[in-house]
């Protein structure tokens, strides 16, 4: 199973080496890697639905109950066929659509990526785990829609899409973490036995937004939507496979996993019913003011995420189950009518609806595709989209009091979204083929194949619908723990939900025929683009931006002295603060060692240089003055029974004041820059920070010292490293690795010097 | 003593951010060098003062039988040194360096950016 | 600099003060001294005889760039640091020869440890000085 989800990330990794060896090998070998993991995935299809789920345990952070757990039931083995069946059909797809482009190789390297984070997504059965997953499927997709890379608007859409995924990812990372610490745990499976710990929980509601706000991130909830529009300026297969069928669910499926957890309260159903309510409605409407195919199908897409999210949010058993089929029924249909719109725009150089006719002449497999896609879009009895209509509608019929205000509006949306489809699967076919177009011809097999077979599947499906009875039952489980046995079945007998079926239908065929898709339409909603989510997001960046920049100016203004002034006054205020609370300083007279006239001297001549330092013009002066401070520094240590320091600081004196010496003579002139006021200033600040240290150093000398460690070193030292000072025990013995690994920082600062004095750094002397 | 100490210790650190706050790289590397000499003091300081008692063991007996100083702060301050010793050579070298490329050492006239150099 | 008394003086203080440097990093172990303060000894007596007679003299007397004394001595540390692997005990742990060996005193792990901080720190100190002598 490891394997299986990491095979995608192995030959993203391999990838480079692939292409070096042979560039056009990649199109035609890395197909069979999803197709790999979907007979795999088929093969294992038996166990789950006779157990219920499997899971694989193989330990990574233990210490922080880390593990990678993968689990399989139902719900992810749907998402798993789905991720490997779509994206075996999308790899052999993409291998003709992008034939010769210069990056191929990476962009399959993308889509492995992708493909691997999206089924670990879906398999994790640990949070920590889910959550990495989730990242990685926002990043690749921001390579992935970024892959015009030298287009700036597929760059901004990349940028937008990542910000708005990453900031929902970064607020479910929070929510998952609170989870974890509320209930100890972050494994699903233990998670899903204990759900009251939540609901009684002070913190319930600030979980539930933050795996709200994650969720309606990534699912292109309202108000978060916009950013999947904008993600249509990735190629066609990308936005047939992440846009559509698998990325975009990745909210909804984690709102499926936690339903059982987190849901059930009036918070969780409510709010998922308004937001989801909001987002297809407005998403279906948007859908009818766009004449790019391509836009079109990305608001039909919203509002079919939308209706996911309020079929959840409805919560009765026939919604769950309707949301579950629905998954599986958008994701076929819709696909094939994003790969259609790929050929079509492949084929004819565009992707404008008001221009496309009559195309069923030239390339009718594809018009085939179109036709059947459309009309499961559409919910036409046979096709799988009549079925999960029927369950959609039944389920939200027989719910709470709203029942009919809710039905109305999944029916208007409904109907919206047959108009959609048709315009995408059946108005480029139908009609007569424009005179442009007539030397269009069928492509190449690898593009109009993938679209057939998700087509004849979703007729399939709609006729044989006994055929996924077991599947479904499997999916419907792990919605509803407690299912009660489903059969599919095409007629479900005179009633209401076959009345409303029957209205969306007419309404929307009617509506399709009235109604013609314009661009004077899109031309009035740019008038209210003011208001739109996209706009205040933007300018939103735009403020952050201004605002990071005069933050950014005002405080790293590239002075040194500004920085440094900065930090000192910072800690100045704050120990400062702290001091006006009240030090009590009681020292104890007897500790203090007494003044020797010598050690007297010693104080003098240090001030009397430091000061000297501070004054004197002339550069040998102040090195001068330094050394006589090193010096007497030495003497201190010499006073106060430090040998060893004092040995090695009178070295390093010596040492450092020949450098001086040796560099001083290439060095400028001493000159004076600075005005009288702001030595004044600085004299002033560096006042008081020295006594802010005296003081401090005074405090701290005063508490009582702490000696375990020093006792025990030199208890230690003959005894079990047999030397008799300390300090040298301590350095080659006690703490030999820091002493070492303190050599090897003396060699960089060597290595560096020497590579500065030799290598040529001058730009204006470049030979 | 102690006191006299601790006067110091604060000089050392007030010198040591005068001469940082200079324009002048060469007062700025002096400066790093007395707050280097003043932050060495302080924790010599904090081992606490004991005189004429070195951390080494008697050559007789095999533990302390007198009162000794703290070796820890020893340890710590002669690493400190040594180390202070490679920061200062490279530093030093470093203003060598750019005072030969762009014939300045006032910090101020290196505000740019790379592309402007 | 090229004083008579000078270059007299530093040819007889190169070896006594060699000499000093080994003694200290020899007793560093029971006394005050250790691997740095004879490792910068050593290198302030090549320097001073650097100043007496020229970096090419001195040079011609060390016969090895003193860059490849900064590899030998991290490498002997760390094998100091190893070697206790060899007889399956922790890494760092002291293994001592139990004899003590005459003039050098007890002969350890330690000891060959601070022998490779000795040589690192004349390497590093003497590539930082010679460079910058060089390139005046």
């Amino acid at each position: 199973m490891i394997f299986a989800v990491i095979s995608g990330f192995l030959s993203a990794a391999l990838l480079p080496l692939f292409s070096k060896i042979n560039k056009n090998l990649v199109p035609k070998v890395y197909p069979f890697v999803p197709l790999g993991i979907f007979v795999y995935l088929l093969y294992l299809m038996p166990s789950v639905l006779q157990e219920g789920s499997l899971m694989w345990n193989y330990p990574w952070v233990p210490s922080f109950g880390v593990d990678l757990v993968f689990r399989l039931d139902g719900l992810s083995l749907l998402f798993g066929l789905l991720i490997t069946g779509i994206g075996t059909l999308v790899f052999f797809y993409t291998s003709y659509y992008l034939k010769g482009d210069e990056y191929l190789d990476r962009f399959y390297g993308y889509l492995s990526m992708f493909m691997a984070a999206m089924l670990g997504l879906v398999f994790s059965d640990n949070l920590i785990c889910l959550f990495v997953f989730w990242e990685l499927t926002s990043i690749s997709s921001f390579f992935l829609i970024g892959y015009k890379n030298n287009d700036p608007s597929s760059r901004k859409s990349a940028l937008t899409a990542l910000g708005i995924t990453g900031f929902g990812g970064l607020v479910l990372l929070a929510g998952l973490i609170w989870m974890g610490f509320v209930s100890g745990t972050f494994s699903f499976t233990e998670l899903i036995t204990t759900p009251e710990v939540f609901r009684e929980h002070s913190s319930y509601i600030w979980i539930v937004v933050m795996v709200f706000v994650g969720a309606f991130t990534k699912s292109a909830q309202f108000p978060f939507h916009f950013w999947l529009p904008g993600a249509m300026k990735a190629p066609t297969p990308v936005s047939t496979y992440l846009h559509s069928a698998t990325m975009v669910k990745a909210g909804i499926y984690l709102l499926a996993r936690f339903t059982p957890i987190l849901g059930g309260t009036a918070i969780w159903q409510e709010t998922l019913i308004i937001v989801g309510g909001i987002t297809m409605l407005f998403a279906a409407v948007h859908s009818l003011f766009r004449t790019d195919l391509k836009s079109i199908l990305a608001y039909s897409t919203i509002s079919a995420l939308g209706i996911l999210v309020f079929l959840l949010g409805v919560g009765t058993q026939d919604a769950l189950l309707g949301a579950g089929l629905f998954i599986l029924t958008h994701a076929l249909y819709k696909a094939t009518l994003f790969l259609i719109t790929g050929i079509i725009d492949h084929e004819t150089g565009t992707r404008e609806v008001t221009r496309l006719a009559g195309l069923q002449k030239v390339m009718k497999p594809v018009a085939f595709a179109g036709y059947l896609a459309a009309l499961s879009s559409a919910g036409v009895p046979m096709f799988l989209g009549f079925i999960s209509k029927e369950i959609m509608y039944e389920g939200v019929f027989h719910s709470s009091s709203l029942a009919w205000v809710l039905t109305a509006a999944l029916v208007i949306t409904k109907v919206i979204l047959f108009v959609a489809g048709f315009w995408v699967g059946v108005k480029p076919f139908s009609g007569n083929l424009p005179a442009e177009y007539q030397k269009v011809h069928l492509p190449n097999p690898l593009l109009w194949v993938p679209p057939c077979i998700l087509a004849v599947l979703c007729l399939l499906f709609g006729v044989l619908p006994a055929v996924l009875d077991g599947f479904v039952q499997a999916v419907f489980i792990s919605l509803v723990p407690e299912a009660p046995e489903i059969h599919l079945a095409i007629w479900h007998g005179f009633n209401w939900i076959l009345g409303m079926s029957l209205v969306t239908l007419a309404l929307g065929f009617g509506l399709y025929l009235f109604f013609k898709p314009s661009t004077n339409l899109i031309l009035k909603t740019q008038t209210f683009d003011n208001l739109s989510p996209i706009n205040i997001a933007e300018s939103g960046g735009r403020i952050f931006k201004a605002f990071a920049w005069k933050w950014t100016g005002f405080f790293q203004n590239g002075y040194l002295r500004n920085y440094v002034i900065t930090i000192l006054l910072f800690l100045t205020v704050l120990a400062g603060y702290r001091l006006y609370d009240g030090v009590d300083i009681h020292l104890d007279w007897n500790q203090i060692s007494q003044i020797t006239p010598s050690e007297f001297l010693v104080v003098v001549l240090m001030v009397a240089s430091i000061f000297f330092a501070l004054i004197t013009k002339t550069r040998t002066g102040v090195i001068v003055a330094l050394g006589i401070v090193g010096l007497a520094n030495c003497l201190f240590f010499l006073y106060y029974s430090a040998p060893d320091l004092a040995m090695t600081q009178f070295s390093i004196d010596t040492l450092t004041v020949l450098l001086f010496m040796l560099v001083l003579v290439q060095l400028p002139r001493n000159r004076s820059f600075s005005s009288r006021k702001v030595r004044l200033r600085d004299g002033f600040l560096s006042l008081m920070f020295g006594s802010l240290i005296a003081i401090l150093a005074l405090e701290v000398f005063e508490a009582p010292s702490y000696t375990e460690v020093s006792d025990y070193y030199a208890e230690n030292a003959y005894i079990l490293a047999k030397g008799k000072n300390v300090v040298n025990v301590i350095l080659v013995d006690f703490r030999g690795i820091d002493t070492m690994v303190e050599t090897v920082v003396l060699v960089i600062a060597a290595i560096g010097v020497f590579s500065l004095l030799n290598l040529n750094l001058n730009p204006f002397k470049k030979n | 003593m102690e006191l006299l100490l601790i006067f110091i210790i604060g000089l050392l650190h007030a010198a040591g951010i005068y001469m940082l706050l200079r324009r002048s790289m060469f007062k700025m590397i002096i400066g790093l060098i007395f707050l280097g000499n003043g932050v060495n003091l302080l924790i010599f300081l904090l081992g606490r003062l004991v005189k004429g008692k070195p951390p080494v063991i008697d050559e007789a007996s095999k533990v302390f039988t007198d009162i000794y100083a703290d070796p820890v702060p020893q340890a710590l301050i002669l690493t400190a040194i040594v180390i202070g010793f490679g920061l200062q050579s490279f530093a030093i070298i470093l203003i060598k360096r750019v005072y030969k490329v762009l014939e300045t050492d006032d910090l101020d006239e290196l505000n740019s950016t790379d592309e402007e150099i | 600099m090229k004083s008579l008394i000078f270059q007299t003086a530093s040819k007889y203080l190169l070896p006594l003060l060699l000499l000093f440097s080994v003694f200290i990093l020899l007793r560093g172990h029971y006394l005050p001294g250790g691997g740095f303060v004879g490792g910068l000894m050593a290198a302030i007596a090549f320097i001073l005889h650097s100043f007496a007679f020229g970096l090419k003299e001195t040079r011609s007397i060390v016969r090895l760039n003193p860059r490849y004394l900064m590899p030998i001595g991290l490498a002997l540390s760390i094998m100091a640091a190893v070697s206790p692997w060899l007889v399956n005990l922790p890494v760092m742990t002291g293994l001592w020869y139990d004899e003590p060996i005459k003039l050098i005193g007890m002969v350890g792990s330690a000891l060959v440890f601070d022998i490779g901080v000795y040589l690192v720190v004349i390497g590093s100190t003497l590539t930082i000085m010679f460079s910058i002598t060089d390139t005046i």
